[in-house]
């Protein structure tokens, strides 16, 4: 026998359920319990960068949305930066931008939403800088563990086209799949990503 | 940069799970794209005390409303660690769960089990600095639901944990020690290790209960654990 290796197991996921409402966005089951929510609302007034809009459907395998996902995200603040010391590029922490955000999808239309600034491009492995993007990881009922994906913004082409992440994606059709459209609502930018299960649209998912 | 030990796939379940019937639409169909761990995801929030009420972690407490909540007092303790032993302070640690009836506090469930008054069935709390968290409650009840015609969830507590990197994000459920439901569960079966079944199963901790008064559970939670960097990677490449 060789020596033994000592690590831990990691602990199993399993799925958040139905009722992941109660303990994530208390607010969204029915009921109010906690001072402080985490909630969709990235930005205070404070916050340094361009006001966009983040939203989609979560749809599932017969293109139904899945009105009781939830979706958390992720992201550097407008210079590029991430609120977290795992970070060391030299760049500023933006004081009034956690980066991380939360939302159920509502239960009527489907939609998650998320307020929060475009972000700024972020250094990637050896040197090459990644496109601008946000971090997707979404949980339900079925969904024995989180998944994620990435979020790019479909008016920055040039730098779309060098990014590291998207050029692995080996079909241009699904390459697609991972970029946001931008468009304009009441002077404001939003951007349409919706999260596909199965079939032709399928969603890029990764293992990261 | 610190990266994570990749998802280990012979513990974490599949995406489709036919026994678990919700997770067949629910599941993609393409193999998913392994990405090596950049900036992005070796980050995450970083939450505070400030994110958190006094109350937040007592669930006997914290949606008291002039009474305490029906069903058996526990605390649940243990710690986060990650797969080299070292503990995960300051982590955001966020549960859930019916009352003692088995009933959720939410709009969608409609099981006949009545509401407690008194109680909620949320809270959270922050893991210290040796990765140790703690809280108070009620131990949950089973309840059926629509998997198969009778099928019932055992007693569990879900867990949302975060861990320093947005990669080590993490959804689970935590069993109790003895319960026959837990063999018999589509949901507990999508994970097809038996040790891995087992490392969700919280034993009773009587010593660290409180005596006439409230039992206790403990359990570990092992998050991703980070690759010593024994020969430079160049990952930011400056």
């Amino acid at each position: 026998m060789p020596q033994e290796l000592n690590y831990l197991k990691q602990t199993a996921s399993q799925t958040a359920g139905p009722y992941v409402h109660i303990g994530l966005a208390p607010g969204r089951a029915g009921f109010d319990i906690f001072d402080h929510n985490f909630g969709h609302i990235m930005v205070t007034p404070q916050t340094v960068g361009e006001r966009i809009i983040i939203e989609g459907l979560v749809l599932d395998g017969t293109g139904t949305p899945m009105r009781d996902a939830l979706v958390e995200l992720w992201q550097a603040n407008a210079a590029g930066k991430y609120n977290n010391p795992a970070d060391t590029q030299n760049k500023p922490i933006d004081p009034h931008f956690r980066g991380w955000g939360r939302s159920p999808c509502d239960f009527e239309t489907g939609f998650y939403r998320f307020e929060t600034i475009k972000p700024g491009q972020v250094m990637g492995r050896n040197g090459k800088p990644m496109a601008p993007h946000v971090s997707l990881w979404i949980v339900a009922r079925g969904i024995n563990i989180g998944l994620q994906t990435r979020a790019y913004f479909s008016d920055e082409e040039a730098a779309n086209a060098a990014d590291p992440i998207l050029n692995l994606v080996e079909q241009d059709k699904r390459r697609k799949t991972l970029i946001a459209s931008r468009s304009e609502r009441d002077g404001q930018a939003v951007y349409r990503f919706d999260i596909v299960f199965q079939g032709e649209n399928e969603t890029v998912f990764f293992d990261v | 940069m610190s990266e994570f030990y990749q998802w280990d796939r012979a513990i974490q379940p599949k995406a489709f799970t036919p026994d678990y019937k919700t997770s067949v639409l629910r599941s993609p169909k393409a193999a998913l794209l392994s990405l090596e761990n950049s900036l992005s995801e070796v980050t995450g929030p970083v939450f505070n005390h400030h994110d958190i009420g006094p109350l937040d972690h007592d669930l006997i407490r914290n949606y008291a409303h002039g009474g305490d909540p029906i069903g058996e007092r526990i605390i649940v303790h243990g710690r986060i660690l990650d797969e080299n032993g070292r503990p995960v302070p300051h982590t955001l640690i966020e549960f859930w769960q019916a009352n003692a009836g088995g009933r959720y506090r939410h709009k969608k469930d409609t099981y006949l089990a009545p509401i407690d008054p008194n109680f909620g069935g949320c809270g959270r709390c922050l893991s210290d600095d040796n990765g140790a968290y703690f809280f108070r409650t009620i131990k949950p009840g089973p309840y059926p639901w629509r998997n198969y015609v009778n099928s019932w969830r055992p007693a569990h507590i879900h867990f949302s944990i975060f861990g320093s990197g947005f990669s080590q994000r993490l959804i689970t459920q935590m069993y109790f020690e003895g319960d026959p439901l837990i063999k018999l569960c589509p949901i507990v079966q999508t994970i097809t290790d038996p040790a891995a079944v087992e490392r969700l199963i919280a034993p009773l901790d009587l010593n660290a209960s409180v005596p006439l008064d409230t039992l206790a559970y403990r359990f570990d939670i092992v998050l991703r654990g980070t690759r010593s960097t024994l020969f430079e990677n160049r990952l930011e490449g400056n």
